[in-house]
């Protein structure tokens, strides 16, 4: 492309010009098609005596639901209902995505096991669990828990006080109060003092060559603050227990079937595809290394915690975000099964307000921060695990 | 070369550009009756699956209450019952559904209420069938009225006022209970059938009909308590008062046939009604129809392709179906019920 040498003169055959211009084009392009369909929304929505607008998340929300993480009553806002929906929908992904790595990494691993009946086994395993739609599935573990289980009234009680029926599991729980928060936090510094000098000592060993005894600076790390905290709140410890009443149980902590059965369906399902990925990255690791982590004498146990391992990890890691988003996602699919996540509230919301298109931008918004979220934490992680060349 | 490239990238830029400002001019500028005369039918926003309401029956034929306000409806305008075609819809998106254009008349078991009618472009036709919520618990557990439901858990659907009348109604009674909501009117039933909940709530009709599906209907008893006022109201959009008009006064020829006791029998002996009242409703006098750009047999075609409101009520849920409702206050004015026509004059 001899373009310069035509014309220099003329800036529209400028190649670097060029090239600006038709990005900045076809970037304004787009900004105004998008604010004309904003604006002809807007005008069509008003033209038909549609309400718009923001202002519905301050009103009563009026309605309850049935299971919230934060304090949510029937008189707190629409906005506040949502952001109740919004940490139902974290919670159950959070719990599922662990559950759903753990199993993963142990089917996955255990695809190549050299016990063909355990091999195959996961193999069956994997299979069933990803070929078939997440929905039934849920759908399946919904009616197996409620159809099997007894009725709240002729609840099993497995332990003392621990009962079990349809209506989910239902556990002695502490009345917690704010101390009880106080004291979480005196453990979780205590936690973290305790790793702190951990690292330390560790450290100071490799430079020095010297071992000291660090264990009992440790212990302290971990008992000394909650032990302190527990001196100056002095906290009540009220058990309460569940009682059989005239319709439920009264009283205790609840593991309901609708979250039971959308974290088992979330993370069972997951799990499958997280299974594949383990194998992929672990037959990704040369056979020189299990043959290398053998000649120095380590167990097939340690060869994988230590040697393939870390290095699957490089090509598990991008294919493993993709499955964080899409288990993330599909928890939507509560609303089937009678979860009050993000959509469910959403959808609630929305009729009473009839303000669809705002309902469903929030719930877009958000869907699609938290998946980002996702997504830059786990690159981050990605870059710390892959190669260094030094 | 170049520049003959950029010209065919602009030209489509272009071309973009003009399709969709033309998908979004304004499609209202037609009048509802026009748009359905010329498409030869109606379109008509339905329940997917209530019996007694709308459903398809063993033929594939959908019938049901709400079906026969749009049948009526047909009727008048195409003096054939027929030229309906129903679009199935869910409580999230029936609304929309009118809003957009997507359906002519929206015959849902549909609660007329403040918000719907200023909020959402939409304007409701006459109440067709005034209902309540209600609640209904098995009867083994002994239950005798929605008060004692303290602690209880209970099944509801999503998308409906059923959620904040529950709340309007336990709230001040100081009642702690538990909501359990599903969107799927299947997993909702089933999930009372198996006692994960103590009560399962909607409207009263709506009850009967999950009391029609139960294994053994006898088991369970609907509570006395109406704890809400559901008036049931075809809907349309608000930009049409012609098509309002002959919505309202085909639903009015259904009660006025009832009140004055043509039946889809004896309408032709009708014909020769000395009462000038039924004259001018069955076109024997004056220009009813032309005035609502129909034909002037519009209501006669009604009654003959119908009947009259009481046969429509009890054909599709009266004592003698499933759902065995009586008319209680979707009885005429006359007899203590709400049911009342404006004067055909």
């Amino acid at each position: 492309m001899r373009v310069d040498a035509l014309g220099g003169t003329r800036l529209l055959y400028n190649l670097r010009f060029r090239a600006i211009l038709y990005q900045v084009l076809a970037v304004g392009g787009i900004v105004l098609l998008g604010l004309y369909l904003f604006s002809n929304v807007s005008q069509k929505l008003a033209e038909q005596n549609i309400a718009t607008g923001f202002g519905y998340l301050s009103r009563e929300a009026g309605f309850v639901i049935s299971q919230t993480l934060i304090d949510y009553k029937p008189t707190n806002t629409y906005g506040r209902a949502i952001l109740a929906g919004i940490v139902n929908t974290v919670w159950v992904s959070a719990w599922s995505v662990v559950l759903a790595t753990i199993i993963g990494l142990f089917v996955g691993i255990a695809r190549l096991s050299r016990n063909p009946l355990l091999a195959f086994l996961a193999f069956l395993y994997v299979e069933a669990l990803r070929n078939v739609p997440l929905l039934l599935y849920l759908f399946l573990w919904y009616a197996l828990i409620v159809t099997s289980l007894p009725t709240v009234r002729e609840a099993w009680e497995i332990l003392p006080h621990v009962f079990l029926s349809n209506s989910g599991l239902t556990v002695p729980s502490l009345m917690w109060t704010s101390a009880h928060s106080m004291i979480l936090a005196a453990l979780i510094l205590g936690g973290v003092l305790g790793v702190f000098i951990h690292r330390r000592a560790t450290a100071q060993r490799i430079t020095s060559g010297k071992s000291r005894r660090t264990w009992p600076l440790v212990a302290m790390a971990l008992l000394i603050p909650p032990a302190l905290a527990l001196l100056i709140v002095q906290p009540d410890f009220t058990i309460s227990l569940p009682e059989k009443g005239r319709f439920r149980l009264a009283g205790g902590s609840q593991l309901t079937p609708e979250f039971t059965a959308l974290l088992l369906g979330l993370s069972l399902s997951a799990s499958a595809g997280i299974a594949e990925i383990v194998r992929s990255g672990i037959l990704s690791v040369r056979k020189g290394q299990w043959e290398a982590a053998r000649a120095l004498g380590l167990k097939d146990g340690l060869t994988m915690r230590l040697v393939v391992l870390p290095q699957a990890l490089r090509v598990i890691i991008p294919p493993l975000t993709s499955s964080y988003l899409s288990l993330f996602k599909n928890s939507s699919l509560a609303i089937a099964i009678g979860y009050p996540d993000l959509v469910m509230v959403s959808n609630t919301t929305m009729n009473q307000t009839g303000q669809a298109i705002e309902g469903i931008a929030i719930f877009m918004l958000v869907y699609l921060g938290l998946s980002i979220a996702i997504s830059l934490f786990m690159n981050w992680y990605n870059s710390r695990v892959a190669l260094k060349e030094r | 070369m170049i520049q003959s490239k950029s010209m065919a990238r602009w030209l489509a830029m272009g071309l973009i550009a003009g399709v969709t400002a033309l998908s979004a001019a304004p499609a209202s500028a037609q009048s509802t009756l026009d748009t359905v005369k010329k498409r030869g039918k109606i379109l008509c926003g339905v329940s997917p699956v209530a019996p007694g309401f709308s459903y398809a029956d063993d033929k594939g034929v959908r019938r049901g209450f709400d079906v026969d306000i749009c049948r009526a409806v047909s009727a008048a305008v195409f003096a054939d019952p027929d030229k309906v075609e129903y679009v199935p819809l869910n409580t999230n998106v029936r609304f929309q559904a009118v809003q957009s254009g997507e359906v002519d008349i929206l015959s849902r078991q549909n609660t007329w209420s403040f918000t719907r009618d200023a909020s959402l472009g939409l304007d409701f036709g006459p109440v067709v069938f005034y209902d309540g919520q209600g609640l209904m618990a098995p009867a083994k557990l002994n239950v005798k009225s929605a008060s004692e439901l303290q602690g209880a858990a209970i099944c509801l659907l999503p998308g409906t006022t059923t959620l904040q009348n529950l709340e309007d109604f336990f709230r001040p009674k100081n009642i702690k209970y538990e909501s359990v909501v599903f969107e799927n009117s299947d997993e909702w039933r089933n999930a009372f059938f198996t006692g994960r909940c103590d009560a399962i709530t909607t409207d009263r009709s709506d009850l009967a009909s999950v009391r029609a599906i139960a294994n053994d209907p006898s088991q369970y008893v609907v509570l006395p308590e109406t704890i809400s006022k559901e008036p049931l109201a075809p809907t349309i959009r608000q930009n049409d008062p012609n098509w309002r008009d002959i919505l309202n006064w085909s639903v009015y020829t259904l009660i006025g046939a009832e009140e004055k006791g043509i039946t889809q029998a004896n309408v032709d002996e009708f014909l020769k009604s000395e009462d000038p009242e039924v004259q001018r409703m069955l076109g024997v006098n004056g220009d009813f129809g032309k005035m609502l750009g129909l034909d002037n047999k519009w209501a006669y075609n009604i009654v003959k392709s119908l009947g009259n409101y009481a046969e429509v009520f009890d054909r599709n849920l009266g004592p003698k179906t499933r759902l065995g409702l009586t008319r209680g206050p979707n009885e005429l004015w006359t007899k203590g019920g709400l049911l009342y026509a404006p004067p055909f004059r």
